[in-house]
């Protein structure tokens, strides 16, 4: 079947032809597709863009305590403005953060094709990013506590009884339940397709104990990930239950207990704050060999050799 | 990038100092060099001295609250002898006058609104009771600790980027990569692992001292509930029932007195938080905790809840007033009567009797039995009402009960929707209630 006209044809299409797409092919492309670099690139700019969002929030909130008795903002707004701004910080930027640069970096670096599931990549992006639209669509679509304002107000922790129908009327928490909800089934799938393409997806020589500390770090990071948030998808679960079928696991009037909401989202943030500094003390490990000078002289004399 | 030799940039450093120094005299903006940043720092950091000197005067003299600038003092003294020392660096200080401007403008139209009396500043650095004295001295272990690692750790890093950065003779081959030292490995992991254990036995001591202190007889027993947005007291055995300024008899060093407090909440999460007394301590809804305080002095400690409680979670302040065993015993008397019926003030009695303000509030000693709201049998002995928001004055008594939103905004007090004639009836009527 192979004459020399159809060797000669490039099997693949290099990518200075991609760019020449109508802009509809190009935007339809990014959307469709399950390339770790893309999906990797998607989640930085995704980060990057709620932290500006998170930024934002911030600023408003020191604006208004930049002197006493202020009125720059309703103690409703307010309250919705730490709410935001936390979970923003906390789900839409520490973890797209963390996993664009494992999505983009790892299956490189451990000599891999693409990730383990590539389709699951793909969904898991999608889903956090709509758990992101689902709660800033709260602005519009939600009603706090008392009927006013619109986003959550419950705090980033959102401890019960707070959130408990009784004292947080409207669907301000419900947006922030299934938002965190639905992102949170996104940060499972890539946590677990991480893990896997570590343990599974090395090429040959490169057993875990010669893998690159940047590539350990993504590992165990993703596995934390994978623990801790799945508590925590368990509990919003278990709050919408409470809000909706009329459970009682943290309503305290009827028996329900407040304190094991504290441990189930406790349980979660902890680890977010470590797995937080991991990912900047990894790029950094990542940053400051490489570009050290090569002077291997003035390695200080009582410095250990091997 | 390329590093000019120190020499040379002393000189020009110098020079554009020099021409700085010129222009500032004359009262221009200085040419914007680079070299010109390290005197422009050191005297824009020297307004900020004075700047916060000058604040620090005014603020000694005495502030309207401890979440309010002193802002009436604060405005004298910008019209006084404060801004003389501020144009002196005008130059170099323009944007620090100009967000003082900016502070004061906003600090006099914040002023409008309702503040409490009192110059009392919370602060953790100034404690006043056992349990709050053990967590000083255990942060300030803490702070001892992290700061020598600190130093350590940023000296060795600063170290490491200027001994090993690009330079110019430098050839770009990667440099040789030093795996592995098992001295090195242990010692960066057994020391900290140690630091950590003398961190956890330093606080676990702390924390049982504080948890598990015997109490001798003569301990007062209170119980604190939180509502949303203020606080309830009970002092079971007296039979009455306060809120928000909460009263406990001073404690001798040698023969100590303390106050045992029973936290419970009838609706979200709340903490009671008085930095000067103890650390913070939840109060949770279908749960008993507890904590306890001697405070060693007399006088007024303000705190605050310290768990995000709802809307107006900010003003759902508390104030500990410390007396001496006589006043407390007279203070305690004195909440025992039931409240004062006055005939000159029958009016009011009358209508707060019969709308819905009985719903919420106790008056003992009348069929007002509410529970829902603070009991109002001697609310003219609190300093405050709305939990602190507000000082307990007669026009903001009326503000109250006309506008509970202008004090205290998301409040669950409603407004009363009464005529005039009947607020001043009633704010009458209360201001009897001694």
């Amino acid at each position: 079947m192979l004459d020399a006209d159809s060797i000669s044809k490039p099997m693949f299409v290099p990518p200075s032809e991609a760019t020449t797409l109508p802009l509809f092919d190009r935007v339809h492309e990014w959307i469709v597709t399950v390339d770790h670099k893309k999906l990797g690139l998607m989640y930085l700019g995704y980060g990057i863009l709620f932290l500006v969002i998170g930024g934002l929030e911030a600023t408003v909130m020191r604006i208004q305590l930049a002197i006493p008795h202020n009125h720059f903002v309703s103690p409703q707004a307010f309250n919705e403005l730490f709410t935001m701004h936390g979970t923003t910080m906390v789900f839409l930027v520490g973890m797209p953060l963390l996993f664009g640069f494992a999505n983009y970096m790892v299956p490189l670096m451990i000599g891999a094709r693409d990730m383990a599931f590539p389709r699951l990549n793909a969904w898991s992006f999608w889903m956090s990013a709509l758990g992101g639209i689902i709660l800033y669509f709260s602005f519009i679509g939600g009603n706090g506590l008392y009927g006013a304002g619109g986003a959550p107000d419950v705090g980033w922790f959102a401890y019960a009884p707070l959130t408990a129908r009784a004292f947080s009327p409207g669907h301000s928490t419900d947006y922030w339940a299934i938002g965190l909800l639905v992102s949170g089934f996104g940060s499972i799938g890539t946590a677990l397709n991480i893990v896997t393409t570590v343990l599974c997806m090395r090429c040959p020589g490169m057993t875990l104990g010669r893998m690159p500390l940047f590539v350990w770090l993504n590992m165990v990071m993703s596995a934390m990930v994978l623990i801790v948030i799945s508590p925590l998808t368990a509990a919003q679960i278990m709050l919408l239950i409470d809000r909706y079928l009329g459970g009682h696991f943290f309503d305290t009037q009827a028996g329900g207990s407040a304190v094991i909401w504290m441990h189930f989202f406790w349980i979660l943030g902890i680890p977010k704050c470590t797995c937080s500094s991991f990912r900047d003390s990894r790029s950094l490990r990542r940053l400051f060999p490489s570009s050290r000078a090569s002077r291997s002289s003035d390695t200080p004399s009582w410095w250990p050799r091997p | 990038m390329k590093v000019a030799p120190a020499h040379f940039c002393e000189k020009a450093m110098n020079e554009c100092t020099a021409k700085a120094l010129d222009n500032t005299a004359y009262g221009q903006q200085s040419s914007g060099h680079r070299s010109v940043w390290p005197e422009q720092i050191r005297r824009g950091v020297a307004t900020v001295r004075q700047l916060l000197s000058h604040l620090e005067t005014v603020g000694r003299c005495g502030g309207d609250s401890w979440t309010n600038v002193p802002v009436g003092r604060l405005t004298d003294g910008i019209t006084g002898a404060g801004s003389k020392v501020l144009k002196l660096n005008l130059t170099t200080g323009f944007w620090l006058v100009g967000l003082q401007t900016v502070l004061v403008t906003g600090a006099v139209k914040a002023s409008t609104a309702a503040s409490p009396a009192d110059p009392a500043v919370p602060s953790i650095f100034s404690p006043s009771s056992t349990p709050a004295y053990s967590i000083y001295h255990l942060s300030l272990f803490v702070l001892a600790v992290t700061g020598f690692i600190f130093v350590v750790v940023f000296s060795l890093l600063a170290y490491a980027v200027i001994k090993f950065r690009l330079r110019a003779e430098d050839d770009g081959r990667e440099p040789a990569q030093i795996y592995g030292s098992n001295q090195v490995e242990l010692a960066w992991t057994v020391i900290p692992v140690l630091i950590v254990v003398v961190l956890f036995l330093a606080a676990a001591r702390v924390i049982h001292a504080i948890e598990d202190a015997k109490f001798p007889p003569g301990t007062t027993e209170i119980t604190a509930i939180g509502h949303q947005f203020w606080w309830e007291y009970q002092y079971p055995g007296q039979g009455f029932v306060t809120a928000n300024e909460l009263h406990v008899p001073v404690s001798d060093r040698e023969h100590p007195t303390p106050t045992h407090i029973t936290l419970l909440s009838a609706d979200t999460n709340h903490s009671f938080w008085v930095p000067q007394l103890a650390g913070k301590t939840d109060l949770i809804p279908n749960r008993v905790n507890s904590m306890w305080i001697d405070p060693h002095e007399t006088g007024v400690f303000v705190g605050q809840c310290a768990q995000y409680c709802g809307t107006q979670h900010a003003k759902m302040l508390l104030r500990v007033i410390v007396e001496s065993r006589e006043d407390f015993d007279k203070w305690l008397a004195n909440e025992k009567q039931p409240a004062a019926t006055l005939d000159s003030v029958r009016q009011g009695r009358h209508i707060f009797e019969t709308t819905a303000c009985v719903n919420c509030h106790t008056v003992a000693g009348t069929n007002a039995k509410g529970k829902f709201g603070p009991d109002l049998t001697h609310l003219m002995s609190r300093e405050t009402i709305a939990s602190g928001a507000a000082a307990n004055t007669q026009e903001n008594l009326r503000l109250w009960i006309k506008d509970p939103d202008a004090i205290k905004p998301g409040s669950l007090m409603p407004a009363m929707q009464m005529s005039d004639q009947e607020i001043d009836a009633v704010t009458a009527y209360l201001l009897t209630l001694h």
